[in-house]
């Protein structure tokens, strides 16, 4: 079957998708968008995490025929100024930066995930958010890695950054 | 596999009659789980999503009327007053981006016994609206879940909704899991109190083949709680409860826990959820 969807403010169509099939799936490998991760395929990581009409999801769980004519956001479309709320800071979105400046990145491969659902926490919220939110909304977002306390650094840094205190 | 989409709710019907052995996707949370790790391979996926008044709820007297499609997420945030017994259940499924996507429905559709939604749907006597080209009839929960899995909806009928009284007094959920987020629940225990009726609802989950009351200690409680003179707990009436709600149960060993372990730790979550809906009647006099 043919879908057709909106990735990162672009109208985008993949063909020849088998009806089972993941969104996932056709975000790596029909469109050419490999941001997204793919581990579990059910769920139970994140690293899949993508925006589906402005709400966090795991791409994996979302059969493809069910994005036609939605849109979608990757990790991809956050730094090109293309996520929810537009915001680009020299060639990575200020979430992406901060998992940078914060060391927040090993292996890398729940990075994308992370930074989406932070992106999303961070739009939701007012100030640096109680770590027991930030650890409530990356709840379902595994690392194998950092042992989780820079992410949650690279969480507040990015808030601190958005909210200065004067 | 075809992938079907209705765009009105008498299509989705009309669809599921000619097509009965499809399965009705939602979130995906369950049924796209099964595909991507090849447990099974459905011959149709009925996608229930592009259809609006499903996303509805709806205040119908002293009821709560839940759309097939409302998610987790939006039960928390718009119906914790009136549901908290469910939007404490629906806190604890999977994380925030499982909980944006599944709904009760789905977790009615799936059956299964460790559904974190089934034990206080069954506290407070919920009724699920099913609906065929047929007609549409309303199945008190209690009559729902038929076995492992399995539940009361014939092949050429879908859920349309799921009405939940609006709580009337205290209702608490318990859960226990190896960790806060992303648990199958190893046992789940739900109450709910409706004091004008001097009632005491139960629901166990995970501890039997299908979720279940605990009836002989729903009327021990009824009868035992002081509900005029609303004094403190008599700690021998909780702990007469939880071993009611215990001997109720009927767990097996499994990957989660054993048997044993489910048994003794409904006793307890029953006791100390019966305290805590009590402790918050007795504030709220």
């Amino acid at each position: 079957m043919r879908v057709n969807v909106t990735v990162n403010g672009r109208p985008m169509t993949a063909d020849d998708v088998w009806e089972g099939e993941s969104l996932l799936y056709v975000l790596r490998e029909r469109l050419g968008l490999p941001g997204a991760k793919n581990a579990c395929e059910q769920g139970e990581c994140g690293s899949c995490t993508v925006y589906l009409d402005r709400t966090p999801v795991c791409a994996c769980l979302v059969a493809a025929g069910q994005a036609e004519g939605r849109e979608v956001v990757t990790v991809e479309g956050l730094a090109a100024g293309g996520g929810p709320d537009g915001e680009a800071d020299g060639g990575l979105h200020e979430v992406q930066r901060a998992f940078v400046d914060a060391g927040a990145v090993q292996c890398g491969f729940c990075t994308p995930g992370l930074v989406v659902q932070a992106h999303a926490l961070l739009a939701g919220a007012d100030g640096v958010p109680p770590d027991a939110d930030i650890r409530e909304a990356l709840a379902g977002n595994l690392c194998r890695c950092t042992g989780y306390e820079k992410i949650l650094d690279a969480v507040r840094l990015a808030a601190a950054r958005r909210h200065p205190t004067p | 596999m075809d992938f079907l989409r209705p765009r009105t709710w008498a299509e989705a019907l009309a669809l599921k009659a000619e097509r009965p052995e499809a399965t009705p996707i939602q979130g995906g949370t369950d049924v796209m789980v099964e595909i991507n790790l090849d447990k099974g391979r459905p011959a149709a996926l009925l996608d229930l999503t592009p259809i609006p008044e499903l996303r509805e709820w709806s205040r119908e007297g002293v009821e709560i009327r839940v759309g097939a499609g409302v998610t987790y997420s939006r039960l928390i945030a718009e119906l914790g007053a009136d549901l908290p017994g469910l939007a404490q259940a629906s806190r604890t499924v999977g994380s925030p981006q499982i909980r944006n996507r599944g709904t009760v429905a789905g977790n009615l559709g799936a059956a299964s016994p460790a559904g974190d939604s089934h034990p206080p749907l069954l506290a407070c006597g919920a009724v699920v609206e099913a609906e065929s080209v047929r007609g549409a009839r309303l199945i008190p929960i209690r009559q729902f879940y038929t076995g492992v899995k399995r539940n009361a909806l014939a092949p050429d009928e879908l859920i349309h909704a799921v009405r939940v009284p609006a709580a009337t007094g205290p209702q608490y959920f318990s859960k226990v899991g190896t960790r806060n987020a992303m648990v199958i629940a190893v046992c789940s225990f739900a109450t709910a109190l409706e004091p004008a009726e001097r009632r005491v609802g139960t629901g166990i989950g995970s501890a039997a083949p299908t979720p279940r009351r605990a009836p002989d200690a729903e009327d021990f409680a009824s009868g035992a709680l002081d509900w005029d003179g609303r004094g403190p707990l008599d700690p021998a009436v909780a702990r007469r409860f939880g071993e009611l709600v215990a001997a109720a149960a009927a767990p097996i060993d499994d990957v989660r826990g054993r048997a044993a372990y489910r048994t003794h730790a409904l006793a307890v979550m029953a006791r100390r959820a019966l305290g805590w809906a009590w402790d918050d009647l007795r504030g709220s006099a």
